[in-house]
């Protein structure tokens, strides 16, 4: 399970990646939007995956789900929720301001 | 007694909090803040010197038991750079009064700064890797919202680049600090650095340890991942460059220094020799740049670039003098990079152009801001007696002593380089003849330069008294060395 688990946040980060190096800023953003997917998938399955346990640790509780991924995971997805839904905001302010979303067009030079 | 840990990040935060109800009344807005930084400088001088008095002070938040709460730790090293951070806060939010216009501080500029200093300090003072990417959240939200703020055409198109980059080594981060939890089983700092010396640094590690690396140079700015820096730091108003270029590198910086003093030690061999490698490149290309541009703004913002190198030159080397130097130097920067940020600001305000082709002469009607960025210039460059000189020899003569000629002569030729591309400000903008049409009826560098001084104040303090600071940067670097004084304060009961 954690082989295909792994498999999946690789997969993830691959299609991520490819997305951040286009051009347009919609797909650039949808492409941190599906590496922060990954990176999420790859925290839990980190933590060993144990399907239907409790996330306890006590000493009568010898079968369980370490806790410390779902803590973790959790804020991490709080976060990227957040920066999301900020780009995307800062995606379509840029593009009305600079009327243009394409990368090659945002290139700064000093003469200007 | 342990609470005061968490002060540092409760105060800002709690009035960032507060100013975004009040934004619609701006001077009550303006004088919260004025006396809430100083506040927060008088409330954190004195948790360090509590600190520096008594040790370290752990809060575990919740009480939870050591490994499996949050842990803040106000450690020397720590405390030391918060107290910093506020200094630089205090001069900011003194030079925003008299820099940014209303429109800039209607749209939240105070609330978003003050979040900027809580997320900075948290990240100083957390004991806890995984909580450490949480405070890179806050500052590096608050640096968005900052860095768009006024939304031209320039901040947009550079903003955006800035937020990719570091929304990337941040997605980056996470995933680092998983695979860190399945190798060793924990994200405390503390216990981190026991259980990786007791399973000794092997490939994974190392690996890791890599990754690490790679996360925090890109936000602090290191040789191969320095390349969105310059231009995102010029184009918002200068009170946030100056806020960017005195602290958000640094934090960066600060987090290689704890993670490679404290955690992966045990595989000098790569792990520092790669540090060596990317400081010597880092100086040489961050100095070129700082030669290759006219704008002076773009000049400061380069200049970021080889004080980053000089620090993770004292980290690769990794004895006590070395080490003793970065933190000097560490300090030294913050204040110097704000100060000159500051005195650019007002130089460009009072020139109307940031093309030093088109300055001269400024020192005839303003001697006080030419003379006070001459200080700054020397101070930057490191002579004899201003605070960087006191860091640079620290450094480099840790590099002498562990036999790193080259990259102690290539330290010291940068530095001539460093004075050359300041000095170039200095002798084109405000020598010769002004080619100003008029002078500027309402003196544009009013209230720029009082911030500013109050920082090269310390500059001085911090390079004349050299023989008061010196013995706590020494107890620091010590402390750094021989990590078990910070592991037994955390992991005790």
């Amino acid at each position: 399970m954690e082989i295909v688990m792994s498999v999946l946040a690789g997969m993830l980060f691959t299609a991520g990646v490819y997305m951040m190096l286009q051009k347009q800023i919609l797909k650039i953003v949808i492409g941190t939007a599906l590496l922060s997917h990954g990176a999420h998938l790859f925290i839990i399955t980190m933590g060993k995956l144990n399907r239907g346990k409790p996330p306890i640790l006590s000493e009568d509780v010898t079968n369980y789900v370490d806790p410390l991924p779902q803590a973790l995971i959790l804020t991490s997805i709080v976060i990227s929720f957040g920066v999301t839904s900020f780009l995307l905001v800062l995606a379509y302010r840029a593009y009305q301001t600079n009327g243009t979303d394409n990368m090659e067009k945002l290139r700064g030079n000093d003469n200007e | 007694m342990s609470n005061l840990a968490i002060m540092p990040i409760l105060l800002p935060l709690l009035t960032g909090i507060i100013l975004v109800f009040l934004n619609k009344r701006l001077p009550l807005v303006r004088m919260i803040t004025r006396i809430m930084v100083i506040i927060n400088l008088v409330v954190v001088s004195l948790i360090a010197y509590n600190v520096l008095q008594n040790g370290t002070i752990v809060l575990k938040a919740g009480d939870w038991v050591v490994p499996y709460g949050i842990v803040l730790v106000a450690d020397p090293l720590a405390i030391v750079l918060v107290v910093t951070a506020n200094l630089v806060a205090v001069a900011c939010a003194f030079y925003a009064f008299n820099s940014l216009d209303e429109q800039r501080e209607r749209y939240y500029f105070y609330p978003l700064f003050q979040l900027l200093i809580a997320g900075v300090s948290g990240a100083f003072l957390t004991g806890d890797l995984f909580n450490l990417f949480v405070f890179f959240e806050v500052l590096l939200i608050a640096s968005y919202g900052l860095i768009v703020l006024g939304g031209t055409k320039e901040q947009f198109r550079e903003s955006f680049k800035y937020i990719i980059i570091n929304l990337f080594s941040s997605i980056l981060f996470v995933t680092t600090v998983s695979f860190l939890y399945a190798v060793v089983g924990t994200v405390n700092m503390a216990q981190l650095a026991e259980r990786v010396g007791e399973i000794e640094q092997d490939g994974i590690l190392t690996t890791i340890a890599i990754l690490l690396l790679i996360v925090f140079a890109t936000k602090g700015a290191l040789f191969p991942l320095y390349f969105w820096l310059p231009k995102s730091y010029t184009v918002p108003p200068t009170v946030i460059s100056a806020l960017f270029g005195a602290l958000l590198t640094k934090v960066g910086v600060y987090s290689i220094l704890r993670v490679f003093t404290l955690i992966f030690v045990y595989n000098l061999t790569v792990t520092h020799q790669i540090l060596l490698i990317l400081a010597g490149l880092t100086l040489v290309f961050g100095v070129i740049g700082a030669l290759s541009t006219n704008n002076v703004q773009l000049i400061i913002a380069y200049n970021i670039i080889p004080a980053v190198g000089y620090m993770m030159l004292g980290i690769g080397i990794f004895s006590t003098t070395a080490l003793a130097g970065t933190v000097y130097y560490l300090l030294h920067d913050m204040i110097i990079k704000a100060a000159l940020f500051f005195l650019v600001g007002a130089m460009v305000a009072y020139a109307g152009t940031s093309d030093l082709r088109k300055m001269g002469g400024i020192i005839k009607n303003q001697p006080l801001l030419g003379w006070l960025f001459f200080i700054a210039a020397l101070a930057l460059a490191g002579l004899p007696p201003f605070s960087g000189f006191v860091g640079k020899l620290l450094i480099l003569r840790g590099a002498f002593e562990e036999g790193h000629y080259v990259l102690a002569i290539i330290g010291l030729l940068t530095s001539l380089l460093i004075l050359l591309s300041i000095i170039r400000i200095f002798i084109n903008g405000f020598w010769g003849e002004s080619k100003q049409d008029k002078v500027p009826e309402v003196n544009p560098t009013k209230g720029k330069i009082v911030p500013a001084a109050f920082l090269l104040l310390f500059t001085i303090t911090l390079g004349l008294g050299a023989e008061f600071i010196y013995p706590t940067v020494q107890m620091i670097a010590d402390q750094m060395i021989d990590p078990a004084n910070y592991i037994d304060s955390v992991m005790k009961e």
